[in-house]
């Protein structure tokens, strides 16, 4: 994927959106590259369907501009403006069948019937529903209806396609392959695809890129490796994947106080001075449990406190030795396990390797 | 199949446009002919007989009536005073259309065989008519002689008789507020006993009312159905109830009866004036006359021998007060306040 | 890549969108004008125009609030008011309360034909309000059946007007509660009873509370009704003056109007405020029944089962008697002397105060009402509810069509004469026409109306218009060939609401009709005031029987309307 090559194909300059006294986007700006495939990802109310709905014109924001294929399309009623749209809801008009559904669009263009025809019946295989075109929604299962909501909405083949939760009515193990197929699909038609979700798991499956938003303001942008991986701010860290926040202090050259242990840790960016208050956060799957060897740094004493089963791995909750309070979770293998002898009560030394650990001011301000 | 969707699509607009103009088709004829607004409170049996005269006579006038009671139909006038809908008024109580005299709304024409209408039931005043009289209408007493019979009280001779203690919530009268033989009962009484005395009479009249009804008609019909025993009313239902069987008398109290005439006037500004005289000279011609004889007695014309209808009470013109319209007109407003003063306010009906 | 690098891209920062209207903005902004016009003239300017003329004197000088001040001197005119506050709150009571046992009786009880005793608490739906009261004539009038039962206390007054506003108001109670019923959870009783709550106590706790706003709802409406209807005690209401005889009075027999629009007024003002806080109840309601909850299933009770049994035939006798008496009364020949069965009365060429052309008017207004009516409402309602542009122009559209909830009939009426007959109105050619009469029961009963379409536009999908614009298909396709079919069950259901009550409303239009547009629920009221109570009971049968007919057609049109789309409505 060219990303951050070229032209951006969608725009997004210094975008506010008021509604009543609240503001649900604050000075958002993005750049979306041709062919790519964006999530926008935060909890509810973070304003990532305020963004998708500005973008499709449904609710146009106060002030800033969009531009899409180098047009301004900022104050485009949504009729002018040129996308397909797939809702949570799908939106599929009930009355009709999937076939014409999937048409909808083309038939109002006046195309004569033996092309639609055959742009229906192509748009059905690609979306694996031959054989239901006379059948209507109601009589589809979610999956599939969800199928002739995308179908429907890259029939005029738009610039942009727009996703808002398209997968979250439906059950994990549909999810999980629908967004399988959703990506494979856009990858084979090629269509700039915007899609808003609360799942980080899904966002980090489908996407391209991932902006995270939170409270209207877009907290990092990057590749799902890079967000999971470097989380820009405590918030990105906490949302996107699961993370052991440890209140510390900052000590001196390289060095965090958590509890009564000194660990040492990539300070970078960090604006606190020595002995003000830091978070130190590190995934569970980071603490590391075999092969610590003797010179490692950040090795500590742990106690067992819980094991959770949870199928591939199990989820232990630990209490630091040197601070009673000082709890963290830790992901550790079946075979680790087993291996280990691992059970509750069992004190056993974990090391937090420092290039894992990442350190924020305690406010949650991130640096960059 | 697509186009005529799309055409159907501004139904919310056209159909109610489309709707309303067919609604307004419903109500106006789109014949050649002079249509004319005739407003009226004639019984309703008795208009398709008169109109039908009355357009054999003039082919080339379309009526087309506005019916209502008294009441209704002079408040329905006096509400369009700043917009005339109705040209000629036909058949409607003689202190109404004074009333609306008062308010300047009528036009002064003499119908021709005016001179033939007996004095009383004309405007006779120098400037010209702005009314003139058709047949007189007068109260009478309905009682129900099975009810009677039941109850063994016999049936009253005289206004003074209704105050006997055996009567006491067995009548019932219209309220004079809303209907036009109630109106004209009580201005009767009034002129006929002065007010003092009138006033003193209807205390304790009162005292033996059951209910006062909003009809003039309504009090004799539900006397001949046995509801009450006693209806004050006027002499046309009675009869007509009569004549159909039921067991009720008519009464012409012997003190003299108040009458009320159906009167005939032109309303001013009307844009079919020669039209409207037309309807002014037939209602005044002995033909008319002749017609009105078929439910009244007493009779405008002077030259129209007058038969009694069926079962009438024979008497009738020798028993009305000599009326004096123009008192009890000008006298409307108060004797209506007073009156709702003094037993306006009954709460429930007595048993 | 990062925030500060994008900031300096060649767009001006801080721009101020004025979003650009396409044509289909424009139309629709057009068609909202044209709602909220068409709203103002039938309900906000006559109402206006009533304010003004309560505050006139009989040569259209200002002179304040003298007209009130005269009124509350007049005791017979304060008489009014008391009497009518009386009979309206009796009516509340006494309604509430058998309403409440019967809804919770086909609800919560496991009698047999519960759907049939709902169909029968409905049935006075289907009358002209004064059907009741001509009824009662003959059940306890002075030649009544059942005379005796009253133990000499007199039908005509209180007693009769409290008799038929039950009557009259009991199915709008029933529907309301038993709607409020119906949402309850099972898991609540079912938690109670594992408490071992005693019965008693879930009722108090559980079942009360849980219909609480219903009832209050319903109260309000029942309270409503009656303190402003004008059939009932019109027919029944002897020496008895409510308000709603007043105005009729005020305006037909003594011609003042201006008292007529101050007790008009008087009218309007506790239903405004029954109104206000109807809606206050209503939005706390929102969400009482979680989506989740499993409804309730009524188990056997012998006992409290009998009672509800007993209730519900007593109800159902009480109404069906009433409706009974009424047929029976148009059939005999001349009650009491001659009870000979004929159909004479129903020739209404005899004698009738219209003749077969108001039972015709009544057709064709009825008829033009339901076809109008739902063409508006549901238009309207769309324009409200599923368009973005001018967000004030809607809401004020969407108050004016709340307003005719919450002013009776008499009261409109009263205002369109002010209003449509004034010298200049443009659209004075409308007055004393058939139109006027559709366009005032269209406004009459707009609230309801517009609200059962809202509701059914809620529950149509809310992105429908936004997918439309996305496939450049404009919004009034859509709104044909989706949104019209998947809701055509609640059009229906408006157009048989216009339908039945054009054919029973007395209290509009008995201000408006002209001869040539006189109906028959206007034909009965003048004929029952001529006395004539039989041929009255004709007509308001005749009524009954038009209105059961629409409501059957309608169960057959919906019916096969299921057939028809049950393959893509679902089951």
């Amino acid at each position: 994927m060219a990303v951050g090559n070229g032209r951006p194909y969608l725009s997004i300059r210094n975008v506010n959106k008021f509604f009543g006294g609240f503001q649900a986007l604050k000075d958002v700006s993005l750049d979306v590259f041709p062919g790519e495939f964006v999530c926008f990802l935060g909890p509810s109310g973070c304003g990532k369907t305020t963004l998708l709905r500005a973008i499709a014109g449904l609710d146009i924001q106060d002030n800033g501009s969009i531009a899409q294929a180098g047009t301004d399309i900022s104050a485009l009623p949504p009729s002018r403006r040129d996308y397909g749209i797939v809702f949570q809801s799908y939106a599929l008009f009930p009355n009709l069948t999937v076939a014409e559904n999937i048409a909808y669009g083309l038939v109002n263009l006046g195309r004569d019937k033996a092309a639609i025809r055959a742009r229906v019946a192509e748009l059905v295989a690609l979306v694996s529903l031959r054989g239901q075109e006379s059948k209507y929604p109601a009589q589809l299962s979610g999956g599939q209806q969800q199928r002739v909501a995308l179908a429907r909405a890259i029939a005029m083949s738009p610039g942009l396609l727009l996703l808002d939760e398209p997968l979250s009515a439906l059950d994990a193990r549909v999810r999980i392959n629908l967004r399988g197929e959703l990506k494979h699909l856009q990858r084979r038609i090629g269509v700039t695809t915007i899609m808003v979700t609360h799942d980080q798991e899904e966002a980090l499956a489908v996407a391209d890129r991932i902006v995270v938003m939170n409270h209207g303001v877009i907290e990092q942008v990057g590749r799902p490796d890079e967000v999971y991986r470097n989380p820009a701010t405590a918030f990105v860290a906490d949302f996107v994947g699961h993370m052991n926040f440890l209140p510390a202090t900052r000590g001196d050259s390289g060095v965090v106080r958590v509890g009564g242990v000194e660990l040492r840790a990539d300070l970078a960016g960090v604006t606190a001075s020595s002995g003000g208050a830091i978070t130190v956060c590190l995934r569970p799957e980071d603490v590391q449990v075999r092969g610590l060897q003797p010179q490692q740094p950040n090795v500590l004493q742990a106690e067992i406190t819980s094991l959770e089963f949870l199928g591939a791995f199990c989820r232990a909750e630990l209490r630091l030795g040197s601070a009673e309070d000082l709890g963290l979770a830790a992901d550790f293998s079946i075979n680790a396990m087993r291996d280990l002898d691992l059970r509750i009560g069992k004190m056993i030394p974990v090391a937090l390797p420092p290039d894992r650990l990442r350190v924020f001011d305690a406010e949650g301000s991130a640096h960059g | 199949m697509k186009r005529t969707k799309d055409k159907s699509l501004r139904r919310s607009g056209s159909v109610a446009v489309g709707a309303l103009a067919l609604a307004v088709a419903f109500s106006a004829d789109a014949e050649a002919k002079t249509v004319l607004k005739v407003y009226t409170a004639l019984e309703e049996e008795h208009m398709p007989i008169y109109e039908e005269a009355f357009e054999k006579a003039n082919p080339d006038i379309d009526i087309q009536w506005q019916r209502d009671s008294t009441g209704v139909i002079t408040a329905r006038l006096l509400a369009e005073k700043d917009n005339r809908q109705a040209d000629v008024v036909w058949g409607l109580a003689a202190t109404s259309l004074m009333l609306l005299d008062k308010n300047g709304m009528l036009d002064a024409y003499k119908p021709q065989g005016f001179d033939q209408i007996k004095d009383q039931f004309k405007d006779t005043r120098a400037e010209g008519p702005t009314w003139v009289g058709m047949d007189a209408w007068a109260a009478a007493i309905c009682y129900n002689t099975a009810e009677g019979e039941r109850l063994g009280i016999p049936a009253p001779a005289s206004w003074a008789d209704l105050l006997k203690p055996e009567y006491k919530g067995h009548i019932v009268m219209p309220n004079p507020g809303s209907s036009g033989t109630g109106f004209l009962t009580v201005s009767a009484w009034l002129q006929l006993m002065g007010e003092k005395e009138g006033w003193g009479y209807m205390d304790k009249l009162h005292e033996n009312v059951n209910s006062y009804l909003h009809s003039g008609s309504k009090p004799c019909k539900s006397a001949a159905a046995g509801e009450y025993l006693i209806g004050i009313s006027f002499a046309y239902p009675g009869v007509a109830l009569m004549n159909e069987g039921a067991p009720v008398q008519v009464i012409l109290p012997t003190e003299g009866i108040g009458w009320d005439m159906e009167a005939t006037a032109i309303m001013k500004g009307t844009p079919h004036l020669e039209a409207a005289k037309k309807v002014a000279d037939f209602s005044a011609s002995a033909e008319a006359n002749a017609l009105y004889n078929e439910y009244y007695q007493v009779l405008a014309r002077k030259d129209v021998a007058a038969k009694v209808p069926e079962n009438y009470p024979a008497n009738e013109g020798d028993m009305l007060i000599s009326n004096d319209f123009y008192w009890a007109a000008a006298s409307r407003d108060a004797i209506l306040a007073e009156w709702q003063k003094r037993y306006g306010s009954k709460d429930a009906p007595k048993s | 890549m990062t925030d500060t690098s994008l900031r300096t891209a060649a767009f001006p920062a801080s721009r101020a969108i004025r979003p650009i209207a396409g044509a289909e903005e424009w139309v629709q902004r057009l068609l909202i004008v044209l709602l909220a016009c068409w709203l103002l003239v039938v309900i906000l300017l006559p109402l206006t125009v009533l304010f003004r003329k309560s505050m006139e004197n009989a040569d259209g000088a200002f002179i304040g609030l003298a007209n009130f001040a005269a009124y509350f001197r007049d005791p017979a005119l304060v008489q009014s008011l008391f009497n009518t506050l009386t009979v309206a709150l009796i009516t509340t009571v006494i309604t509430i309360v058998l309403a409440f046992g019967f809804a919770y009786a086909i609800t919560r009880s496991t009698i047999p034909f519960r759907n049939f005793f709902r169909s029968i608490a409905l049935v006075p739906l289907l009358a002209p309000s004064l059907l009741p009261g001509l009824a009662l004539v003959y059940l306890f009038g002075n030649q009544g059946i059942f005379k005796s039962w009253l133990f000499g206390e007199s039908i005509y007054g209180p007693i009769g007007i409290v008799i038929g506003e039950v009557f009259f108001a009991l199915p709008h109670a029933v529907m309301i509660i038993v709607t409020a019923l119906s949402a309850a959870d099972q898991r609540l009783y079912e938690a109670a009873e594992s408490l071992r709550t005693k019965p008693f106590r879930i009722f108090m706790t559980v079942t009360l509370p849980g219909c609480r706003y219903g009832l209050v709802s319903a109260a309000f409406v029942v309270f409503t009704l009656a303190f402003t209807d004008f059939g009932v005690p019109k027919v029944i209401g002897g020496q008895y003056n409510v308000l709603a005889t007043d105005v009729y009075r005020q305006v037909i027999g003594q011609f003042n109007f201006q008292m007529g629009a101050v007790v008009g007024l008087l009218l309007l003002a506790p239903a405004v405020l029954s109104f206000a806080v109807d809606r206050i109840v209503q939005r706390k309601q929102v969400a009482l029944l979680s989506a989740r909850a499993v409804p309730y299933q009524p188990k056997r009770r012998p006992a409290i089962d009998t009672v509800c049994l007993a209730l519900c035939i007593l109800v159902s006798i009480f109404v069906l008697s009433i409706l009974g008496m009424a047929i029976f009364g148009s059939l005999i020949k001349f009650w009491p002397y001659n009870l000979t069965l004929t159909l004479a009365k129903y020739d209404l060429s005899v004698g009738g105060a219209g003749g077969w052309a108001s039972l015709w008017n009544s057709l064709i207004m009825a008829s033009l009402v339901a076809l109008i009516g739902p063409a508006v409402v549901f238009g309207g309602a769309y324009l409200v509810e599923k368009t973005k542009v001018w967000p004030w122009a809607r809401m004020a559209a969407h108050f004016l069509a709340m307003i005719p909830l919450a002013v009776p009939g008499l009261v409109l009426g009263l205002a369109y004469i002010f209003f449509f007959n004034a010298p200049g109105n443009p659209l004075g050619f409308i007055y004393a026409t058939m139109a006027i009469l559709v366009v005032n029961t269209v406004g009459h009963f707009y609230t309801v109306c517009h609200l059962t379409a809202v509701t059914a536009l809620k529950q149509v999908d809310a992105e429908f218009e936004a997918v439309s614009a996305s496939l450049k298909v404009p919004f009034y396709k859509t709104f044909w060939r989706v949104t019209v079919p998947v809701c055509l069950p609640a059009i229906l259901d408006i157009a048989t609401y216009y339908f039945i009550n054009a054919m029973t409303t007395v209290s509009a239009v008995i201000f408006l009709y002209s001869t040539d547009t006189k109906l028959l629920s206007i034909a009965a009221v003048n004929t029952d005031d001529a006395g004539n109570t039989a041929a009255a009971c004709a007509m308001g049968t005749m009524i009954v029987a038009i209105s059961a007919a629409a409501r059957l057609l309608q169960l057959a049109v919906a019916r096969a309307l299921r057939t028809r789309t049950q393959a893509w409505r679902g089951p």
